[in-house]
């Protein structure tokens, strides 16, 4: 409609003199359609666009010259690697997303407890690992867990252990994205549960300490509840990151050993630009599409639920 | 759920909480178990950068030495001094520098101005277009880089304008990353300034443009600030689109350079390996060290509706 108004206008300003021409740039809706036009066309070329040309794509061959229909997608779900993908996938975001939320809360907590004049330098320092790029910080733990020099199984072995095939071994490869993941991960859910804390008026604990309650009646019926839209919001959130992540899993294990620690990300980067399969790439990826849309739908319904109460 | 597996360490902060404990020791000690655990905490989360730097300070031959990897023995700024100095990783500088500068204009220039529409000027769409930008902002790239990339081609075909394994595609991709965020931030800044403000400039006749460059721009100045350095660390960290997008050497900003180039020479040189992930992360972190609030202010005003 704004497009049409502005045609509209347009038109009629051509057979005014010059002063309407101005006054036509100074319309409401002329300069709100002007505002937000370069927006449009951003999310609209570069975002809602190729979201769709990807559902066509991935229904080509891998020559992109014939239309398969959903060939690539029947394909896929007979490979043992997707399946292991999918179950990976699950792992490593439900496992990172839980323990992210859990260490955030309690290191909230602790920021939370000491005196307010120390609290700025302590949530600098536990900022630290979401400010480098996680690129970066993935490299040092590549070489924390490098199958002869790890520095980890340097001081296992002093302590008498055996030494830890970090990122060689299917397992404790899988263990190592996801502690990589926390360590980058949970300073984000500290910052957001710090500042949850700190909206919780301070009446209501003082309330509850004259009526005797314990901490974890403090913590169950006033903390939880107080912060609960923050702690939904947070952790829908970060399942999406977690769920879509690339840079950890490509850096540190590249998929292996076996491709057994592929998320669909690092996965659909294999096959659809390393190995040329676009097609088969694109389907890849667009099966992370139901888990985002549903955490979108939730992260949406709890914004508004918190704008009206605000 | 979460409670029982948080009680040790939660019990000390909840103590501390009670002001009104009635025995002040059992308070010093909550708060000496709070430092306790705070300082484990700390320490997991400083303990990579901070072996960036002792392996950053080794040579080549006391990193291969079975010696205590912890420590530095001979410590050199080689690693430092010879990147510093070398072309290839002088371009990846540059091109990060040039690329994160310009995507932040970009980002400003687009968000800035939508955002001020989005929130004061109620038109037609315009609720449901500002929910079209927050969904865009939960949209990961990881879902959009291959039909990008088969875009490209497509559009090189078709005009002969390579975008493909040019450091300026990026310059086209990074504002999808960071204009979503920076309008929904800005969206919520804007919101929080009085009406009567920009009622009272359009009164007294000043322009729409006016009543942005010279009332809004300057009062939310704080969010556009905070605006600023969310898209310049997004721009400077990506990692997936230019490992997708470029793959020439003088194309390659510093995430991947570091990331590819190091890594895939012959010896594998750990020593310059983290002296430049180091390097490459010093501009984050130099920004974040002084201008920590606004770089939190951002972080929390994402889940936020202003």
């Amino acid at each position: 409609m704004a497009q049409i108004a502005v045609r509209d206008r347009s038109a009629f300003a051509e057979s005014r003199p010059r002063s309407t021409v101005r006054e036509f740039f100074q319309q409401k809706s002329t300069v709100a359609f002007l505002f937000t036009l370069p927006l449009i066309l951003l999310i609209a070329a570069l975002v809602v666009y190729p979201a769709f040309y990807s559902i066509y794509l991935a229904m080509l061959s891998k020559r992109m010259d014939r239309f398969v229909g959903l060939a690539n997608f029947t394909f896929l779900f007979t490979r043992e690697t997707f399946w292991m993908v999918v179950k990976q996938s699950c792992i490593f975001a439900i496992t990172a997303v839980i323990f992210k939320a859990l260490i955030g809360f309690i290191v909230a907590h602790l920021v939370h407890a000491i005196p307010s004049e120390g609290q700025r330098k302590w949530r600098g320092m536990l900022l630290v690992p979401w400010v480098i790029p996680p690129a970066l910080s993935t490299l040092a733990w590549l070489w924390l867990f490098d199958p002869s020099y790890s520095a980890f199984n340097y001081i296992i072995e002093g302590l008498g252990g055996g030494p830890i095939p970090w990122t060689g071994d299917a397992l404790w490869a899988r263990f190592s994205v996801i502690l990589v993941n926390i360590w980058i991960g949970a300073p984000f859910f500290m910052i957001m549960y710090l500042a949850a804390l700190k909206s919780v008026p301070a009446e209501l604990y003082e309330v509850a300490a004259i009526d005797g309650a314990s901490w974890f009646q403090k913590l169950w019926y006033i903390t939880l509840p107080m912060m609960r839209n923050i702690i939904a919001i947070t952790t829908l959130f970060s399942l999406i990151v977690t769920f879509a992540n690339f840079d950890i899993v490509r850096i540190l294990t590249a998929g292996g050993p076996i491709d057994q620690t592929h998320m669909f990300a690092t996965w659909a980067f294999k096959l659809g630009i390393e190995g040329g399969d676009i097609p088969l790439g694109a389907s890849i990826s667009l099966f992370m599409v139901p888990i985002l849309t549903i955490a979108a739908i939730f992260i949406l319904r709890d914004i508004n639920k918190r704008g009206e109460r605000m | 759920m979460a409670a029982t597996a948080l009680s040790p360490s939660s019990s000390a902060a909840a103590q501390a909480d009670a002001d009104a404990g009635p025995v002040g020791g059992d308070r010093k000690w909550a708060l000496r178990w709070a430092y306790l655990f705070l300082c484990i905490f700390a320490g997991f989360a400083l303990m990579p950068p901070l072996y960036m730097l002792i392996t950053g300070l080794k040579t080549s031959s006391e990193i291969s030495a079975a010696r205590n990897p912890w420590w530095v023995y001979h410590p050199t700024l080689a690693n430092f001094t010879e990147l510093l100095t070398s072309p290839v990783f002088q371009t990846f500088f540059k091109n990060s520098v040039i690329v994160a500068v310009l995507v932040v204009a970009i980002t400003m220039l687009i968000s800035v101005p939508a955002a001020f529409a989005l929130s004061r000027m109620k038109f037609w769409g315009s609720g449901i277009l500002a929910t079209g930008v927050f969904l865009t902002y939960l949209v990961p790239e990881t879902l959009l880089f291959i039909p990008l990339f088969k875009m490209f081609a497509t559009f090189r075909d078709w005009t002969g304008i390579e975008l493909i394994n040019r450091w300026y595609v990026l310059l086209l991709l990074y504002p999808t990353l960071t204009v979503p965020f920076c309008t929904w931030i800005m969206i919520g800044y804007f919101a929080s300034i009085p009406k009567e403000l920009d009622e009272a400039a359009l009164i007294d006749g000043a322009s729409w443009t006016q009543t942005l460059m010279k009332i809004f721009v300057p009062v939310a100045l704080p969010g556009i600030i905070a605006a600023t350095i969310f898209a310049f660390t997004v721009a400077w960290a990506q990692f997936l689109y230019p490992l997708a997008f470029t793959t020439s050497q003088d194309q390659l900003v510093l995430s991947v350079g570091i990331a590819t180039t190091l890594i895939r020479a012959d010896v594998f040189n750990w020593g310059q390996i983290m002296a430049g992930a180091l390097l490459g992360a010093a501009p984050p972190l130099i920004i974040y060290a002084f201008l920590m609030d606004y770089y939190i202010a951002g972080l929390t005003a994402g889940a936020t509706k202003g």
